[in-house]
């Protein structure tokens, strides 16, 4: 079976989010960048989907060449081969998609496997938009995934439970949380994969669909009543939830 | 704009109140413009239910292939009708089903794309949306730059608003091919009276602070008892104490209730992008030096073992 992973580069989580100069953009100083979080559910199975039924993973993502890094992450977890398509720092999924595509239908995969968002715009777009791209099922948000003899049986949260979608390779899954247990890459393999070729190509440039024209931080004054946990004071936050709050 | 297509859905009979909250937000933009709803597999009760929130023509759409759903055929029904009627502007809601079908939408009718917007503001022919992004660390704003706009709208947020009009049903009926329902949902299972804590009001999340999940039933009687649902930090999920379809913050859910109630969570800058977009936050932790109180409405300092049983008692009583 041969599994593209898309994989992308995200401030860390622990990020602390400053407005750039532009106005638009996060402030880049000191910011730690690490392989989507999500993303690594999509690695981990692709890699088992290799273990167990042969064939090749391939990680690609697009972006500027810092972005090799979140690929050294990829090879060092023990995917094949890994792709940067090279280019502006993308702004708008449509550019992502558009040259994932291109790439895809080059090396023809079986599987493509992304996470379910990634966790900088958390727009939840690009495995539904590749999908329609290329022609193929998806399924979104998958936190069990089942593959025998061509057919997919994948289960994803919906509000309030899970669906079962069935579907046939070639296919498009998003991961996750749950979907499996990352491994984390080991010492020699993490020195390896410094040393292993990256196939670049270049980006190809797409008409912006939308463009961000401003960012801010929200800030909600908060009236921070904090108080001891006496009867009398568990009894005045009681009131406030239903005089001020109004939700008892 | 002149045609505005919304995506509508209704449960146990029932238009769904994530679908009030998008038509009354089409409205809103729509300054003239026709608003006009589908629904799939519905009857014409919820569409004169539509129609008291603005929308002024609803699509009742007919296929039977369909069974339970499919994201793909949902997605060719949509495209279809937005060309018959000139849509050029396509509603959805940011849940599971609109985030997986507005994005093939968009490629199939060349649009451009906003996800999980916040607020909307149209002029003319122009769109500018403010959406999330680092989990709510921060908000963007967003021009859509193409004829045809694409956009999903985040539950919870816009406030749906009365607006009775007359409505015009119109049935039309699909006929998919295989290839139309190449992704098909063959199972449905639900947890039976478990509120998510994305269609909440009001959450209670459990942290570190509860100790094991045998003490989680602290947690559920308060969630019950304000008629609320049952979240958790990334520690007590990360432990296997409760369920990742629970967990509030970047690697989770981000959620916007009208109260959300963090107990025993220290309020980690990850936890705290999931939860800072709540009406009121109210946290209660044994260490009056945690970040959560520094990011809350109201707080209580103290042991949560004693705290939760009496504020559920006092809460009940405050009910009657």
């Amino acid at each position: 079976m041969n599994i593209l992973v898309c994989v992308s580069r995200v401030p860390d989580t622990a990020t602390r989010i400053i407005v750039g100069s532009d106005g638009k953009s996060i402030d880049k100083n000191g910011v730690k960048y690490i392989v989507n979080p999500y993303d690594e559910f999509a690695l981990e199975e692709g890699l088992r989907l290799r273990e167990k039924n042969g064939g090749s993973v391939t990680a690609i993502t697009v972006g500027t060449d810092a972005a090799t890094d979140v690929l050294r992450t990829a090879l060092a977890m023990g995917v094949d081969k890994a792709i940067l398509v090279k280019g502006d720092e993308p702004t708008d999924s449509y550019y992502v998609a558009y040259n994932i595509a291109k790439i895809a239908k080059e090396i023809n995969p079986d599987l493509i496997i992304l996470g379910r968002q990634s966790i900088d715009f958390d727009s939840f777009q690009l495995p539904s938009m590749l999908a329609e791209m290329l022609g193929m099922p998806s399924v979104s948000v998958v936190s069990a995934l089942k593959i025998e003899n061509g057919q997919v049986s994948a289960e994803r949260d919906v509000e309030g439970g899970k669906e079962t979608v069935a579907c046939s390779l070639p296919c498009i899954i998003s991961a996750q949380k749950g979907l499996n247990e990352p491994r984390y890459p080991k010492l020699p393999d993490i020195m390896k994969a410094k040393s292993k070729p990256i196939d670049t190509r270049e980006a190809e440039k797409t008409e912006p669909k939308t463009s961000i024209i401003g960012m801010e931080i929200p800030s909600k004054a908060r009236a921070g009543k904090v108080l001891e946990a006496s009867d009398a004071n568990i009894d005045e936050i009681v009131r406030l939830l239903k005089e001020e709050a109004k939700v008892i | 704009m002149k045609n505005i297509l919304v995506y509508l859905e209704s449960t146990n009979n029932n238009l769904k109140r994530v679908s009030t909250e998008i038509a009354t937000a089409a409205c809103k933009i729509a300054n003239g413009a026709k608003v006009t709803g589908i629904l799939i597999n519905s009857n014409s009760d919820i569409a004169h239910q539509a129609s008291k929130f603005g929308v002024s023509e609803v699509i009742l759409a007919a296929a039977p292939k369909i069974e339970l759903h499919s994201s793909t055929a949902v997605a060719q029904i949509i495209a279809d009708t937005a060309k018959e009627i000139a849509a050029d502007c396509i509603i959805f809601p940011a849940n599971s089903i609109g985030l997986e079908v507005a994005p093939r939408i968009a490629i199939k009718l060349d649009a451009g794309y906003i996800a999980d917007c916040i607020e909307l503001a149209a002029d003319g022919n122009n769109l500018i949306a403010k959406k999330p992004v680092y989990a709510g660390k921060a908000v963007v704003k967003i021009k859509c730059e193409t004829p045809v706009k694409v956009l999903s709208l985040r539950p919870n947020v816009f406030v749906a608003a009365e607006n009775p009009t007359n409505v015009e049903i119109k049935d039309k009926s699909f006929d998919l091919s295989d290839s139309d329902l190449s992704a098909k949902v063959t199972n449905i299972a639900k947890n039976e009276g478990k509120l998510d804590v994305l269609e909440a009001d009001i959450v209670v999340s459990g942290g570190r602070g509860i100790k094991g999940p045998e003490n989680y039933h602290l947690i559920e009687n308060l969630a019950k008892t304000l008629g609320g649902a049952v979240g958790a930090s990334r520690a007590v999920v990360d432990a296997g104490w409760r369920p990742h379809s629970e967990q509030v913050g970047q690697t989770g859910k981000t959620v916007s209730p009208a109260l959300y109630v963090a107990c025993g969570i220290s309020g980690a800058i990850q936890h705290l992008a999931g939860m800072n977009a709540s009406k009121y936050i109210l946290a209660i932790n044994k260490d009056k030096d945690a970040p959560i109180f520094k990011n809350c409405d109201y707080g209580l300092v103290g042991d949560l073992f004693d705290i939760l049983p009496k504020l559920t008692e006092k809460i009940q009583k405050a009910k009657m």
